[in-house]
């Protein structure tokens, strides 16, 4: 299943400023997993120490934070957009 | 390390992250590159004295030794919002039964909602870092401050709005001539597109009032802890009774009252920070009852609109804050916020919005049930105006009755 990949801003260091990359996997831990490889240190900056998404992180999978949905298990289907977002914004 | 434009940020020497302590210079940047974690603005003040304060103007800039902005700062095109009233509620407390109560009335600033606080420090900081567009996203109240602030400043404006906000906030938000963006979705989209529009091409050179220049803007917020402290004669509340969306204001009033305590401003005594949400918009609330420390994102469904905030970027501090104080956060029914309207307005000749509802409604229900001390000196906040949010209260709000013009007529209405 190849994915898109939304990187914020701070994460760009890692993909050479390139603000969308492609991703493979069928949840969205595989996916994570495949960035990861592809962009050795990414995941421990979306993932904390014990595996799980950081507090200050949101993940999507298209319109819907993973929160919503089965966290790093959520399914990833083919095309579907991932995006990773700061989470201490708005109010 | 001292940023080139330290001059500009007054006592402002850097940013720290609140999670994990990492430094970074001054500048347009919200996050941690390590944790994500929120950038805060850290302060080298010096020493500071009431009667310096006490010497400044009616405004916020009488705190300016404590914020990040420029020394000469009231000399700028700025909204000059703050030192709104305290108001000693004796007819409040009574029906509540309670010793000492006062409303902290925001409505009385410029554009009639605490916003104007926030986005005053923020429109400083969109200068220094040479924005020329404001913009945010926006729950109502904030959409009105930014633009009518990027008027005053002379810059220019778009906000981003959910498009089924309140009549009056619309009209509020798009008369100063900016651009109104409505959004078909909930605040938290609005504030994800922000989020993602910041890093795109479109927006990189936009001053995004909360989410690059939050950590600036956020800082606006501790001045209502000053202003209540002084306004007490320089004095801590025993509880204070705060509204949460973001969690943001109740974060950074928790930060004024340390810092007014760790300048000798005012004597350290405990004070308990309690927050409010509505009943259909309860994250923080339900993480708080539930013991945990993470809040789990719900979908908005609330007449308090402006607090209509489902992923609450600072919800975990509030919990922090709650707990550490022996507060607590509590949430109330959409009948019990219009009850406390009514209430507000009865007794003490204030409209709230209904943000003002919660956190009355909330203190209600606290006293109630004997989760707050009535015997303690509690403020709570009223962050807007009423006239924002007419549609809550219209129907409990009508003509008594409507008659011709005659003496007679008006016997006849009121014989009954």
């Amino acid at each position: 299943m190849s994915v898109s990949v939304r990187i914020p801003t701070i994460l760009r260091t890692y993909t050479n400023g390139v603000a969308e990359v492609s991703a493979e996997g069928g949840t969205l831990r595989e996916v994570l997993q495949k960035l990861d490889t592809d962009y050795p240190g990414i995941g421990g900056r979306i993932l904390d120490d014990t595996g799980k998404i950081r507090r200050f992180v949101n993940v999507y999978v298209g319109e819907e934070d993973v929160r919503f949905a089965e966290g790093l298990d959520t399914a990833t289907p083919d095309g579907v957009q991932v995006s990773v977002i700061p989470a201490v914004a708005g109010g | 390390m001292v940023h080139p434009n330290a001059v500009e940020f007054g006592p402002a020497t850097g940013l720290s992250c609140r999670e994990c302590g990492a430094l970074y210079e001054l500048g347009p940047s919200f996050a941690c590159t390590e944790c994500f974690g929120p950038l805060e603005v850290a302060y080298d003040f010096g020493t500071v004295r009431r009667a310096d304060i006490e010497s400044g103007p009616a405004n916020i800039w009488r705190y300016r030794s404590l914020l990040p902005v420029p020394v000469d700062v009231e000399t700028k095109p700025n909204l000059q919002p703050g030192w709104t009233k305290l108001v000693k509620a004796d007819r409040l407390a009574a029906e509540l039964g309670m010793r000492s109560l006062y409303v902290k009335d925001d409505s009385g600033n410029p554009t009639h909602s605490f916003k104007d606080r926030v986005v005053a420090i923020a429109v400083e900081a969109a200068r220094t870092f040479g924005f020329h567009t404001l913009s945010c996203s926006s729950t109502g109240n904030l959409a009105g401050a930014v633009g009518a602030a990027a008027a005053r400043a002379g810059l220019d404006s778009c906000v981003f709005i959910p498009a089924d906000l309140e009549a009056a906030k619309i009209t509020m938000a798009s008369v100063y001539g900016g651009r109104l963006v409505g959004i078909e979705g909930t605040y938290d989209e609005v504030n994800r597109f922000c989020s993602e529009l910041i890093g795109d091409e479109l927006g990189e050179k936009w001053g995004f009032v909360n989410v690059n220049l939050r950590p600036y803007y956020a800082e606006g917020s501790k001045t209502l802890a000053y202003e209540i402290a002084e306004q007490l004669g320089w004095r801590l509340p025993e509880q204070i009774v705060i509204p949460v969306a973001s969690g943001s204001q109740l974060t950074k009033v928790d930060k004024g009252f340390r810092e007014l305590v760790k300048l000798g401003l005012v004597e350290d005594r405990p004070y308990k920070i309690f927050g409010a949400q509505a009943e259909g918009c309860s994250p923080v609330s339900r993480a708080y009852k539930a013991g945990q420390e993470v809040v789990q994102p719900v979908k908005p469904d609330t007449i308090a609109k402006s607090l209509a905030i489902g992923n609450p970027a600072d919800g975990p501090y509030v919990l922090d804050i709650a707990r550490r104080t022996g507060g607590a956060v509590e949430d109330v029914t959409e009948r019990e916020i219009v009850d406390a309207m009514r209430l507000l307005a009865r007794t003490e000749g204030v409209f709230a919005e209904t943000a003002g509802g919660v956190t009355v409604g909330v203190l209600t229900k606290l006293v109630r049930e004997g989760g707050l001390d009535p015997e303690a000196e509690t403020v709570v906040l009223n962050t807007g105006d009423g006239l924002k949010t007419l549609d809550a209260v219209a129907e409990h709000a009508r003509p008594s009755a409507v008659i011709r013009p005659s003496l007679a007529a008006f016997r006849t209405a009121f014989a009954n």
